[in-house]
């Protein structure tokens, strides 16, 4: 699972639940991998993101990115730093946390098991 | 790519080793999908480079075709956690620069609150939907609002002719443009206990579907 996919995972779907996102991650196996760097994909993807969750779980790999997404023209540097964030960090063991309920989604082999 | 070398690539792609019939898990033959991925790619550019998510991803040839094709990012979707599986094992035969920009996830297409955060966040949406025929009519059309829901240009799927007139009359109603690519045989193999044929032939729509808003 890359936090790309991360970025968009929510627990909307138990009952109770009203915003459910973000949700937390245990990594228990965390792959550091590479992926081409694609400036032109990247700038349409970023307009995309929800950028304080991705920030926050950033973060929680190591990868510290600004506080809010610059306005305008985004540096190469940091396009990179935020491909780095999206697509190379794997989590391959572990679980997702409903921040509001608790419910847990385990996550196998790199999988997500987001059946409710 | 060529589409010979797209297609032998695919080959290594297994079937479904225990395919449920609740799912109407039916895999794309090869010879199908990698046709599909070459007109998506090649007549329209809507693979390269792009984000993709493929919606019933089954044994995963699609998803494991398009970023052979050059997309950027795959999200594989399934709901049966075996066949998820399955689809991992099956993408390790592929160099890593192939699957790192793969990623699978075990959901219910059918939940629409889950898809929400995922609205318009793909260019493009591939789906092999199960045709709605075995208990579950009208599936086909829950994967395909959902696949439109998600894509901001366009969609590809795959519906029973005889459905024609109805799903002409949907995209008509969701304000989608709606093109029939070509007319498919599918041969189903007989793969479940309850068919009493050794395989049957149905006649398949392939369909593009492009938002009116985008391009």
């Amino acid at each position: 699972m890359k936090l790309l996919m991360h970025n968009m995972l929510s627990s909307m779907g138990l009952q109770n639940v009203t915003v459910g996102f973000p949700l937390k991650i245990v990594a228990n196996e965390v792959k550091d991998i590479s992926v081409e760097f694609d400036k032109k994909f990247m700038k349409r993807i970023i307009s995309k993101v929800d950028w304080n969750a991705l920030r926050d779980t950033a973060a929680q790999f190591g990868v510290k990115l600004p506080t809010e997404l610059p306005n305008g023209n985004i540096s190469d540097e940091l396009l990179k730093q935020i491909h780095g964030a999206l697509m190379e960090i794997e989590i391959i063991e572990g679980k997702l946390v409903c921040p509001e309920t608790g419910h847990e989604f385990p996550i196998n082999n790199g999988i997500p098991n987001m059946l409710f | 790519m060529k589409l010979k070398t797209l297609e032998a690539m695919m080959g290594s792609i297994d079937e479904f080793v225990s395919p449920k019939v609740c799912y109407e898990q039916y895999s794309t033959s090869v010879h199908i999908s990698s046709r599909m991925l070459f007109t998506i790619d090649h007549t329209f550019g809507d693979l390269r480079d792009k984000c993709v998510a493929d919606l019933g991803s089954g044994s995963g040839r699609l998803t494991i075709g398009s970023a052979l094709m050059g997309a950027h990012y795959v999200l594989a979707i399934d709901c049966d956690w075996d066949a998820v599986r399955q689809m991992a094992d099956n993408f390790e035969d592929f160099e890593d620069d192939i699957t790192s920009r793969i990623d699978s996830i075990c959901a219910d297409v059918t939940d629409q609150e889950f898809w929400t955060p995922f609205h318009k966040r793909f260019d493009t949406c591939l789906l092999n939907p199960p045709f709605g025929t075995k208990r579950n009519k009208g599936i086909d059309m829950i994967f395909l609002k959902r696949a439109l829901d998600l894509s901001t240009n366009s969609v590809y799927s795959l519906h029973k002719t005889s459905t024609r007139e109805h799903i002409l009359r949907k995209a008509d109603e969701w304000s989608v443009e709606a093109e029939v690519l070509a007319r498919l045989s599918f041969d189903l193999p007989k793969v479940y206990k309850f068919h009493k044929h050794s395989s049957v032939d149905i006649e398949v729509d392939f369909y593009r579907f492009q938002h009116k808003t985008s391009k």
